[in-house]
């Protein structure tokens, strides 16, 4: 198997003294769908700055399908499209001129790059707005600028900073299924982002990142299945004071028309309404407390902190 | 890259700059054109006929190739110090960084557009020249020579500001307290033979003097100082900022966090 990255023990300190990162390591197979997950000033951009040679690193290494950013920058970065949390657009060059002259950035013959710049601004839905100057476009038209520049030399490794940020939900499920459709024909992604749903509905591959030092790396699969515990929020019929007694279940009463009752992995639910039933409870509906992966989360960045 | 995708990349580049300065060309052609003018209806032609001759030449003839050289000069320090600072402060100069470019590729890049800046006001000047007063060209190699070479060296100082430059103030204040006096004091409007002996020492380490001096003896024939001395000046001058402007991008300076 290829890998589309590797990162060995990265180290960042910024100009200031402020230690970003603290010996990262990473790998991303080809044809993956990694998320990097992580706070608010965790250090993913920071990360994302060092592969894409935006940011100098202190320590470490990167490599991106086994070449070196050190010692074989040019063929490295032909690989890598990068898609930063930002926009960086030059504000009065028309849609079409911002993508034919990244092309040009990457030596590709002029012929092609009008070729592929009409290819992708029709795929992300642009081509109507490709004479605007980028300072006109709305938020949402400037990521998918920005994911169409990013790809205009058909990378086979996308790395997207936070690209659903501050986009609304429709245009955010079209992104999605624009990526995995990507990923499907062979683009290894990597994306980072706070929004938990995201990683979980996209990625095969997770990495939570936390004050600079990855805390957790697995698949999306292994992780989820090691949350063993889910808290059920229970409306039920009739008013009652005092929570009732479970047998091998936490129940506490939230109101007294609602009950939380605490359910492990190879606990059955079939059996708490067995006990339910039997203590003449009756539930009406019943909904999660809150998002699993969420839960989860917040314990690793605290025990990180710890 | 291959040095086709190298060429293909460069070209990107000047083609971008140039674009740019066309499509702005009130703010970019025009001014220096009536600026030098001015200077022209005003020095060489109103106040000048009562100077009468300046190293053996009408007043006229002895000023336009100085004011030629200084719409050179701060073209093309402009134009690589606004569109190289603008890229940075928009931050669409990381469209360049994340490229497989070669540092020396986006360094000459932006030197040529302010080059072609540079040539391009300076030809305009050169026109409008030709209606107060008569040029008969000395030497071609020297006059093209040292244009060319100036404008180089001034594109590349202006990238340097642009590099260091963090607000719009810092890529004025090198032009306004460094670069025109150096201009107006460096033999523009006088010959250094006029001053006294301790200021026209002093004036020889002024480069614009050499430049000034190496681009009127294209033009005319007549030089304060020696003009193979002062290729040899601007040469080194220009290879110094070459590998100073390349070092900075190496490393990253201010460019790359
Ligand atoms: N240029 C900089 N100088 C100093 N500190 C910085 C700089 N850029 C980022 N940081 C700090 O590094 C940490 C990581 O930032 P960043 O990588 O942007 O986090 P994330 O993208 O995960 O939100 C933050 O604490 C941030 O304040
Ligand atoms: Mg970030």
């Amino acid at each position: 198997m290829t890998t589309a990255l590797s990162i060995q023990q990265l180290t960042k300190i910024y100009g200031n003294g402020f230690e970003a990162l603290k010996g990262i390591d990473l790998e991303v197979e080809q044809g993956d769908f990694f998320a990097l997950l992580g706070p608010n000033g965790a250090g993913k951009s920071t990360s994302i700055g060092i592969i894409s040679s935006l940011v100098n690193k202190t320590g470490g290494k990167v490599e991106i399908f086994g070449k070196s950013i050190d010692t074989d920058f040019s063929a490295a970065k032909k690989e890598l499209g990068i898609v930063p949390q930002e926009f960086n657009f030059p504000n009065f060059e028309p849609v079409f001129d911002i993508l034919v002259n990244q092309a040009g950035y990457y030596g590709l013959p002029r012929t092609v790059a009008i070729e592929r710049a009409e290819t992708y601004l029709r795929k992300l839905d642009l081509w109507d707005k490709r004479f605007e100057a980028s300072r006109h476009l709305s938020g949402g038209m400037k990521r998918r600028l920005m994911i169409a520049r990013a790809l205009i030399h058909q990378p086979r490794l996308l790395i997207l900073d936070e690209p659903t940020a501050g986009v609304d939900i429709e245009m955010r499920r079209s992104m999605w299924s624009f990526l995995r459709e990507l990923n499907e024909q062979g683009t290894t992604i990597i994306l980072t982002t706070h929004y938990l749903e995201e990683a979980e509905s996209l990625c095969r591959n997770i990495a939570i990142i936390d004050h600079g030092k990855i805390v957790r790396n697995s698949s999306m699969k292994t992780l989820l299945s090691q949350l063993h515990k889910e808290v059920l929020i229970l409306d039920i019929e009739t008013p009652i004071q005092t929570a009732p007694q479970l047998e091998g279940f936490s129940c506490e009463l939230a109101d007294e028309h609602s009950l939380e009752v605490e359910v492990a992995k190879e606990q059955s639910v079939n059996e708490l309404f067995s006990l339910l039933t039997a203590a003449g409870i009756k539930v009406t509906s019943m909904r999660n407390k809150s998002n699993r992966l969420e839960e989860l989360f917040v314990s690793l960045v605290k025990a990180n902190a710890a | 890259m291959s040095l086709k995708e190298q060429w293909i990349a460069l070209m990107t580049i000047v083609r971008k700059e140039i674009k740019r300065f066309m499509r702005i060309w009130t703010q970019t052609l025009v001014p220096p054109v009536i600026t030098i003018t001015l200077y022209f209806v005003i020095f060489g032609n109103l106040i000048g006929k009562r100077i009468g001759t300046m190293s053996g030449v009408s007043y006229m003839e002895f000023v336009v190739p100085g004011l030629i050289m200084m719409a050179v000069i701060t073209s093309s320090y402009t134009n690589v110090v606004s569109s190289f600072f603008g890229a940075k402060f928009q931050r669409y100069v990381e469209e360049i960084l994340v490229s497989p470019m070669p540092n020396y590729i986006i360094l000459m890049g932006f030197v040529l557009g302010g080059v072609a800046r540079g040539l391009g006001v300076g030809f305009i000047v050169t026109v409008v020249a030709l209606f107060f007063t008569d040029m008969e060209i000395y030497s071609y190699p020297v006059t093209i020579g040292i244009v060319v070479i100036t404008s180089v060296f001034f594109s590349m100082a202006g990238f340097v500001n642009a590099v260091y430059a963090n607000t719009f103030d810092d890529i004025s204040i090198v032009p306004t307290f460094l670069l025109t006096p150096l201009i107006y004091l460096g033999g523009v409007f006088y010959s250094i033979d006029l001053l006294p002996d301790f200021w026209a020492d002093v004036s020889k380490i002024n480069p614009i003097l050499y430049i000034v001096n190496a681009f009127r003896y294209g033009v005319l024939g007549i030089t304060d100082i020696n003009v193979g001395w002062a290729f040899t000046m601007v040469g080194i001058f220009t290879i110094g900022a070459f590998l100073y402007s390349l070092h900075l991008l190496n490393s990253g300076k201010r460019l790359r966090m």
